[in-house]
């Protein structure tokens, strides 16, 4: 007879010495573990818990500012710095790290409206309402790290003066010229001291505008007469434009997909937009309760944040219909910039009480370096998470979050009021004859032509 | 292409059931999401195929047998000849006579053993040394034994109250609500200590927080015959009416009532995939039951006084000296007879377990405990995270506190443990039974009286007034209900005037009778 029985020898399944690692021995097989849906649940349900034990997105604030922050600009370049303008004239560059003003730059008479930097990011470019576009160069990353003191200022490099008070003001990502919105779209050139060319499209002011971070040449604007339009710098008119119901306060380009943008519109709501495609939009974000005020999307293009008029910073994801994450605080007023941060951590946000804050993204994010252990474990809590996080409780964990009162009773009565909306659309197409109301998208109803 | 199907039926193994069926769904972004993750999963089962080769060192145990020889007449000397050394440690015949028919229960690593004589004998063995760890004397009947979740604590049943005691033999707790328990499991994932006491009783404590989970009554009187499924945490009791009821702890009525046996279950066992029952009753039957159907899918013959499975499958039973195993080798469906062994004569065996992690097979008897190699029984490799059978205190201490964090709430307990995280079907609106809609109506009437008042002030806050609009209050909660009784009757005395009217008319007559389309 052939037999042979189990027989493990105890040297190959302990370690020698007390320096050496434990064994470990990996059996995968599911008949060993018992209750695995359970077990898995129940640690999506703890994992939720704890989530929100550790939110706390509010890192802290800068100020320095003694008026309302209107405008702020990224450095490619730097990670840590981020220039802020204000309605005083008023422009400094911060470091995030300490929260404290590295460089002042002061000469603007009058309101700041656009800030951005150039390519290489040595020199910042800003415009205002008093008709000036001034160029200033800034100070290099070496000499910021060694300065302990602050509030250093220099002076403008150039300062062009033209017809009409400015709106906003953007760089091209990689090219040399930058594009203000006034009464007309002008883009002009770091060395001229007019602009190279302008665009316009009816006589209403331009509010924004924003350069393509995938094609350099072409830049969307928005106009007070609640369009946006698409222009080409090499062809000398413009290329198509959407007429919506409300004003478009600002637009974002998603760096990941160059072709989507979202604009952040006076009616609560966000648009995403194929540029290709503009009769429809691709996604509307809806969750604000008054006007979003300005819009950034992470470099990972995967979501984006916004800031409203209602107090609060919301963070969406780029292809969801509500938002992911809402931070407000008692002190923060009117919110009228936000920015990403180049990693994807942080999200600044500049309001109407001067103050600039600075936010993590994802508000339960242990910050500092991880060890792979601990890296691990987070991730394996947020898949197991995300796996059970439609189950009722666990959906109520996640998706519970504070709101300010004012807030609530708004949403609530937005949410009343739509509801009444279509049911009475539906009466109406239930009393009519079949076919004559067509069932119209909300993706399309916001938009009223689209115009080559 | 024997390879494809091995790796093909590997895959199957890690896949864990069939995949979701993606073409029922509308919603286009959902099935986008979906379709990436079944592929996904499809990727990992693949991936843990293929690494087995790699990743499991050591090879199960097997016993053949050539030419004529049978492997059933094969014994246990023949065996001990032909393995090695330290495999034969592992057959032993420890004789005490004196403490009665001994009891015994393994961790599951397979490592440390308790054993209780009848007498009132406890003790603990660490089998890779073969050492006592503590033995004492309770002086009183002890009827069976459990280890809790690891070898530090264990529990035994003894005369009029369980008891649970440390690895020091200190004892911890005295349970007194438990009564004079029979049989005692523990479940392990949810740390409930489940028993069955003289009375009929089943009892089901958490023993981290010492809380009663609950406590029923059978109603089949007393019952000596219970065994906890390993898949899906439901406790089964056998009763002397030949029937066998699961239990959850969360409801006072059995989940599944079978009739197994024509005479009284004597034993139980669960295979540990969770879909086969072995009973064996006292009309000479051991039949093994499919628990997805509950249906039979074997009958054997023979008396069984204790049955179990082993981690691959061997089924063994023991009945007065002889302890016999059934295996379903060689890809065959059913169980045939594998292997025997007879003890000497006089030597009742009370109980047989299976150690896990390994090739051994313990058996209780009356003159104390033996211990016999049964080849191809234990699963060779074992999982560190699961249970390690060399572990350190270190790691033990580690494992107890992932335990603890993953300790399920006793409502998973459920006969299909894969409906947890599913959707659940949409059932047809059903109308609520008369009970509960009287407690319907209770509940929207108390809520009624639970309103504030608002005390009105200026001389309108006479009581009479208050009273009149309480009542009014609960007038309005009630009317609902008392609208939808009066619908019912109108619609039922429709009914019956209809079905009178059919009657009256003459046969021939009775099919052009007016029939409503049922909405």
């Amino acid at each position: 007879m052939k037999v042979k029985v189990i027989s493990r020898s105890t040297d190959e399944f302990t370690r020698e010495r007390s320096q050496d690692l434990q064994r470990v021995f990996r059996n995968f097989d599911p008949n060993l573990r018992t209750q695995e849906k359970a077990t898995e649940y129940v640690r999506a349900l703890n994992a939720a818990k704890l989530e929100k034990i550790f939110a706390r997105p509010f890192i802290g604030a800068m100020d320095g500012h003694i008026d309302t922050v209107s405008c702020m600009a990224k450095n490619p370049n730097h990670l840590k710095g981020i220039f802020s303008g204000s309605m005083d004239g008023d422009i400094r560059l911060w470091d995030l790290a300490t929260r404290r003003t590295v460089c002042q730059f002061s000469g603007h008479q009058g309101a700041v409206r656009g800030l951005t930097a150039s390519t290489d990011g040595r020199v910042l470019v800003s415009c205002g309402t008093d008709c000036t576009v001034r160029l200033w160069r800034v100070p290099v990353a070496t000499v910021m790290e060694s300065e302990e003191s602050s509030h250093n200022s220099s002076e403008p490099l150039a300062v062009y003066v033209w017809k009409n008070a400015f709106w906003a003001v953007d760089h091209q990502w990689d090219g040399n010229l930058f594009a203000t919105a006034g009464a007309q779209v002008d883009i002009w050139d770091h060395d001229r001291s007019q602009p190279v060319n302008s665009f316009e499209w009816g006589k209403d002011t331009v509010v924004s505008a924003r350069f393509n971070p995938g094609e350099p040449n072409v830049l969307a604007t928005s106009a007070s007469d609640r369009s946006i339009t698409i222009y080409d710098l090499r062809m000398s008119s413009p290329a198509r434009r959407v007429v919506m119901r409300t004003k478009t306060n600002s637009i974002s380009w998603n760096p990941m997909e160059p072709m989507n943008f979202t604009a952040a519109n006076e009616d609560c709501n966000c648009y995403s937009y194929d540029a290709r495609k503009l009769d429809e939009a691709k996604c509307v974000h809806q969750d604000h309760v008054s006007a979003v005020m300005d819009i950034d999307y992470s470099p990972t293009g995967r979501e984006f944040v916004t800031g409203s008029y209602d107090r609060t910073v919301r963070i969406f994801q780029y292809n969801g219909g509500h938002s992911r994450e809402i931070y407000h605080t008692k002190r923060m007023q009117r919110v009228f910039c936000v920015k990403f941060s180049c990693d994807a951590s942080y999200v600044i946000s500049g309001s109407d009480d001067t103050n600039l804050r600075l936010w993590k993204a994802k508000a339960s994010e242990q910050l500092g370096v991880l060890l792979p252990r601990e890296r691990k474990k987070h991730e394996y809590l947020e898949a197991v998470k995300n796996r059970y996080k439609h189950l009722p409780e666990v959906k109520r964990i996640v998706r519970h979050r504070h709101l300010p009162k004012p807030i609530y009773k708004a949403a609530s009565l937005r949410r009343i009021m739509a509801d009444a909306a279509r049911r009475k659309e539906e009466r109406r197409r239930a009393h009519s004859a079949p076919g004559s109301r067509l069932k119209e998208a909300f993706r399309k109803k916001r938009i009223l032509q689209e115009v080559e | 292409m024997d390879e494809d199907d091995e790796m093909d039926m590997k895959v199957k193994k890690y896949l864990r059931g069939e995949s979701a069926n993606l073409e029922i769904l509308q919603d286009r972004k959902l099935k986008g999401q979906l379709a990436v993750r079944e592929e996904l999963y499809g990727k990992s089962a693949k991936a843990a195929a293929k690494i087995e080769k790699w990743l499991l060192p050591s090879e199960g145990g097997y016993l053949e047998a050539e030419g004529i020889e049978k492997t059933w007449r094969i014994k246990q000397e023949s065996i001990a000849q032909e393995v090695d050394i330290l495999s034969t440690r592992n057959q032993y015949d420890i004789v005490l006579p004196d403490f009665g028919p001994y009891s015994l229960d393994f961790t599951s690593s397979g490592r440390y053993m308790a054993i209780a004589g009848r007498k009132g004998h406890l003790g603990i063995l660490d089998m890779k040394n073969m050492a006592l760890i503590k033995e004492f004397q309770v002086r009183e009947t002890v009827r069976d034994i459990a280890f809790l979740h690891n070898e530090l604590f264990f529990a035994a049943a003894q005369k009029k109250y369980p008891y649970i005691y440390n690895r020091d033999g200190t004892e911890l707790h005295c349970l007194k609500e438990h009564g004079a328990v029979l049989k005692l499991q523990f479940l392990k994932n949810h740390f409930l200590l489940a028993t069955i006491n003289k009375l009929g009783q089943l009892h089901y404590q958490d023993v981290t927080t010492g809380q009663m989970v609950g406590n029923y009554r059978t109603g089949h009187g007393r019952s000596d015959v219970m065994q906890v499924n390993p898949f899906n945490g439901v406790v089964a009791v056998g009763h002397s009416r030949g029937t066998v009821s699961m239990w959850k702890p969360t409801s006072a009525a059995p989940v599944v009532k079978m009739l197994c046996h024509q005479g009284p279950v004597t034993a139980l066992a669960f295979h540990s995939n969770g879909h086969l029952l072995a009973t064996a009753g006292m009309e000479r039957k051991i039949k093994l039951w499919d628990l997805r159907k509950f249906e039979v899918l074997q009958t054997l013959s023979g008396h069984a006084k204790t049955l179990d499975f082993s981690q691959k499958g061997l089924l063994a039973g023991a009945t007065g000296s002889f302890v016999q195993i059934w295996g379903d080798l060689a890809g065959s469906q059913s169980y045939d007879r594998y292997m025997g062994h007879s003890m000497a004569k006089g030597y009742q065996i009370g109980k047989v377990a299976f150690r896990p992690y390994e090739d051994v097979l313990g058996i209780g008897h009356s003159k104390g405990w033996s211990s016999v190699l049964i080849p191809g029984s234990g699963e060779p490799n074992f999982d560190t995270w699961v249970a390690n059978p060399f572990e350190t205190p270190k790691q033990r201490r580690e494992k107890e506190i992932h335990s603890l964090l993953d300790k399920l709430p006793p409502e998973t307990i459920m006969l299909d443990p894969t409906k947890i995280g599913a959707v659940r079907p949409t059932r047809k609106k059903e109308k609520p039974t008369n009970p509960e809609r009287e407690a319907e109506l209770e509940a929207a009437v108390a809520a009624a009286k639970d309103i504030p008042m608002k005390k009105k002030t200026k001389g309108r806050n006479k009581p009479s007034k208050r009273a009149k609009k309480k009542q009014e209050a609960v007038e309005k909660a009630k009317r609902p209900f008392l609208e939808q009784a009066a619908k019912e009757e109108e619609l039922s005395k429709e009914k019956r005037k209809r079905i009178s009217e059919e009657n009256e008319l003459p046969k021939s007559l009775q099919r052009f009778t007016r029939k409503k389309a049922k909405a």
